[in-house]
């Protein structure tokens, strides 16, 4: 599985001056040419990682390896990485094409050839028309374009994106989401993107990453870790998970796998929330477990519950994934 | 009546009367006073109210005007080019170099300290120091360096200059800071991802986003030298002279509208050379 341009994490710590551990002897590799989520928190250590990466972080410990290549104590721009701010940090005193071109400029590429460069990087991020505005006459979107294409004039080996939607209403972030992904399968260059956003990660990842306390909980292809979080911590930050106590051990259960039924454990609902296409139902079980039931709206209002109302609960057996801590 | 209260016309001008009330009292009345007193007759023994010329002709007609006034711009120039290399430096080093914000406050405030005795006390105090046997020339004598006490130390246009800087380095320091603090600190990490070395980003990032802090220091500097007597007189040993000593000469002879006159050739350059600047750079979004 491995490429020319993989990302290697080897036993990385990072520990600030007070004494603080931000990142704990993580060790990953990142397949190159895929999108990759790093998921957690907030103080989780992913964003710590991303720019330990990107080199605006020192590395206390251990390796940074990319395509082949040992990075940890090389400046920013030698890594072949590329990195878009949170907040896009655009400099306000120069024109969109200017920002793009800002790299050639200090490479002393000259003035026309530069603007020609940025001008193919601002039509393959749809801003032609805007090249002359200044980044305070832009939208959030837009902004977030001019980022990325500045960014990308680099032409890096990855892309490091720091929370990158968070900045944008609800709406706008599907979109910009959208295009991400768009461009990342055009350009077949590693993205990794940190976000906090279960949402966003599932919606993005060929892999996500799942951070906490600075360090990585599990890893795997979206599907996989939503469907079979290996720990608690993570069946609960994916969500739509049950945290069962059984006496076989500790086990997660997707919430739409668990039914209604005649027979089944007994409990009493809580709660009932209509959610559009499910009901969400709290029902409380023996040894005062919370379960979150999901129910299809047209099965739940064929035979409604109330608060009080007393219930039996059921799932198959084999739905139940063993967590190990 | 409620209607004329409620009126936003009203209450805004309502609001506003205090401060122009002061403006008007303290600023306007005395510069038109001074205007129009600019235009009066004198004798050796006697004022008279008139519509005369004569002051101003008699300012343009003499060689001393135009020595005095390129005197001034000397001095402003030399010490605002002092003030901004000085200045700029220590905010940047308070800015970029100082992690903790309590630190950077701590090291504002000594920059102040001097501020704590008068202007007029701080200068004199040079005069010890600088002096043909003051500490200075003692020390680099003992030290070999020079083998006669230097004469230029005191009493001289280098002494004028030394004492604007010092007296007026403060003014460039706090408003470039404060256009320093407020650049987000990711914008010189990510000129940085892009391949940008520290010079390139002092030139191509760091002045250009200063340049409105620069530009308001700029105006304190040029205008509280351009207005200055009391330093060049001092420092100078009365030997050079500036616009502000001529005022001041005209007014101990009692000559005042010759000194009104004076001032308000001086206003209107100090006026034009702001003017100007301001339109250099537009430094409105920072007020």
């Amino acid at each position: 599985m491995r490429t020319s341009h993989d990302l290697e994490l080897v036993h990385v710590t990072k520990r600030y001056a007070g004494g603080a551990v931000a990142v704990a002897d993580v060790s990953h590799l990142f397949v190159g040419g895929r999108y990759v989520c790093l998921l957690g928190p907030s103080g989780c250590g992913k964003s710590s990682t991303l720019r330990m990466i990107a080199g605006h972080e020192t590395v206390t410990e251990g390796q940074i390896v990319l395509a082949g290549k040992e990075v940890a104590q090389l400046p920013p721009a030698k890594r072949g990485t590329a990195m878009m701010f949170q907040s896009y940090a655009l400099f306000p005193h120069l024109s969109v094409i200017d920002n793009v071109a800002f790299s050639l400029k200090m490479k002393g590429v000259d003035a026309v050839e530069r603007r020609q460069e940025a001008g193919k990087l601002l039509e393959l991020v749809d801003m032609t028309k805007l090249a002359d505005r200044l980044p305070a006459q832009l939208s959030g979107g837009q902004q977030q374009r001019v980022a990325l294409a500045r960014a990308l004039i680099t032409k890096p080996q990855i892309l490091l994106l720091d929370e990158p939607l968070s900045a944008l209403d609800p709406f706008l972030r599907i979109r910009m989401r959208a295009e991400l992904k768009k461009l990342q399968r055009e350009l077949k260059i590693s993205f990794l993107h940190v976000t906090h956003g279960q949402d966003e990660a599932l919606a993005l990842a060929d892999e996500i990453v799942v951070m906490n306390a600075g360090k990585i909980e599990q890893a795997g292809p979206a599907r996989e870790v939503f469907n079979a979080p290996t720990t608690e911590f993570v069946a609960r930050f994916m969500g739509g998970h049950n945290v069962l106590s059984l006496p076989q051990g500790r086990f997660a259960l997707r919430a739409d796998d668990v039914r209604l039924a005649t027979e089944g454990a007994e409990a009493v609902v809580t709660s009932v929330e209509y959610q559009g296409a499910h009901v969400a139902l709290t029902a409380r079980a023996a040894g005062d477990q919370e379960v979150l039931v999901l129910i299809p709206e047209a099965i739940f209002f064929s035979d409604p519950k109330y608060p009080g109302d007393a219930v039996r609960l059921a799932w198959d057996a084999s739905r139940l994934h063993k967590l190990s801590a | 009546m409620d209607r004329i209260l409620k009126s936003n016309n009203l209450t805004g001008w309502l609001l506003a009367a205090p401060l122009l009330l002061v403006l008007v009292v303290f600023l306007v009345i005395p510069v038109i006073v001074i205007v129009i007193v600019s235009f009066w007759q004198t004798t050796e023994f006697s004022i008279v109210p008139a519509f005369d010329l004569g002051n101003y002709e008699f300012l343009f007609g003499s060689a001393v005007t135009y020595d005095v006034f390129l005197n001034t711009f000397k001095y402003a120039f030399l010490t605002w080019a002092f003030t901004l290399g000085i200045g700029f430096t220590v905010a940047y080093f308070l800015a970029f170099h100082i992690r903790s914000q309590t630190m950077q406050i701590a090291l504002a405030l000594i920059c102040t300290v001097p501020f704590w005795t008068s202007n007029i006390i701080r200068m004199i105090s040079w005069i010890p120091f600088l002096g043909r046997n003051g500490l200075a020339n003692s020390a680099l004598l003992s030290m070999g360096v020079v083998d006669h006490p230097l004469d230029w130390l005191l009493f001289s246009d280098f002494a004028v200059i030394l004492a604007f800087v010092h007296i007026n380095t403060i003014f460039m320091v706090i408003p470039i800071l404060n256009t320093m603090m407020r650049i987000d600190k990711s914008l010189i990490e990510a000129a940085r991802d892009v391949g940008a070395s520290g010079a390139q980003i002092l030139w191509n990032i760091i002045i250009p986003l200063t340049k409105p802090g620069i530009m308001i220091g700029t105006i304190f500097v040029l205008t509280l030298v351009m207005g200055d007597f009391i330093t060049v007189r001092f420092m100078s040993g009365s030997q050079s002279a500036n616009v502000g000593r001529l005022i001041s000469n005209d007014i101990g002879l009692l000559q005042y509208p010759s000194a009104s006159a004076t001032s308000v050739v001086l206003l209107l350059t100090v006026l034009v050379v702001v003017g100007g600047l301001m339109r250099v750079v537009d430094i409105r979004k920072e007020l």
